[in-house]
């Protein structure tokens, strides 16, 4: 499959993912309009290994090139998993102060 | 048209219109059901590139574990579609052609880099997504991060604790 179809489907949901964190202003939406631009990079690490690793393999038949890439993925899902956790403690605050879930509610922030 | 190929186009078609669905619902609880379908769409993309490990991974921790926090935080508060604060139309399109703009630069850039042509990626052949290969080398070369990991978990655990708690 060649590298650039990959490439031009992860620019389209990482631009999916900024329009979506541009024109919402519910911040649980907003979070998961960067959910998706993260999942967006990770598909293309992905790809970017097997890209590598099909050209390592023409020298080379038991090469292990590429390995590194999928190994960052997983780190970025633990890191994601870890900022999840806290952003929606973060979001249930504000709900709890507020009762409203609205971005627009975090300008009072820079008083 | 083989069947890899098929895959990919269906698989595509299923994350990118799954993502607009995201964005277009104006419900909450739908938009987390859609978001869920993208991550299934992105997992079929990793078991077509053979990313195994990965693909598991995918679907326990996004589909399983972060969109089920995500569930649970919109019925706790009780959202649904008349609470959806909106913003107006002109900013909406605003945040549309902003986006545009963006993905028109890069896919241009993309279309130009003589260093991409005929460059492939490889998608049933190739071992290395598998887990014997993975766990080798996450616990000979990765194994500090591996473990700086852990710690990084036990603060974010230790901060929403804190964060969440009533005062």
């Amino acid at each position: 499959m060649p590298i650039q179809y990959y490439i031009y489907l992860c620019l389209t949901l990482f631009s999916i993912g900024i329009i979506g964190v541009l024109t919402r202003r519910n911040a649980i939406i907003v979070f998961m309009c960067v959910e998706l631009m993260l999942n967006a990079v990770n598909l293309l690490l992905v790809a970017f290994s097997k890209m590598h690793l099909a050209t390592a393999l023409v020298a080379d038949k038991a090469t292990k090139v590429g390995t590194d890439g999928q190994l960052f993925v997983f780190f970025i899902m633990v890191v994601a998993a870890a900022e999840v956790s806290v952003g929606l403690a973060i979001i249930v605050m504000l709900y709890r102060n507020t009762h409203s879930v609205d971005i627009n509610f975090l300008n009072r922030l820079k008083n | 048209m083989s069947i890899t190929e098929i895959l990919f186009f269906f698989l595509s078609a299923l994350a990118i219109g799954s993502a607009i669905m995201v964005l277009v619902s104006k419900n909450p609880v739908y938009s987390v059901l859609w978001l869920v379908a993208v991550f299934f769409a992105i997992s079929g993309h990793y078991i077509l590139l053979n990313a195994q490990f990965l693909a598991i991974v995918n679907l326990i921790v996004y589909a399983g574990a972060i969109m089920v926090l995500f569930l649970f935080v919109i019925m706790l508060m009780n959202l649904n579609a008349h609470s959806e604060p909106q913003k107006n139309l002109w900013m909406k399109l605003a945040g549309v052609i902003s986006g545009g703009c963006f993905l028109m630069v890069l896919v241009s850039l993309v279309r130009q880099a003589n260093e991409l042509s005929n460059k492939k990626a490889l998608t049933v052949e190739g071992n290395i997504g598998l887990i014997k290969n993975l766990g080798k080398v996450l616990f000979n070369d990765y194994v500090v991060s591996f473990e700086i990991t852990s710690v990084l978990f036990l603060s974010a655990m230790i901060g929403a604790i804190v964060i969440g708690k009533k005062d």
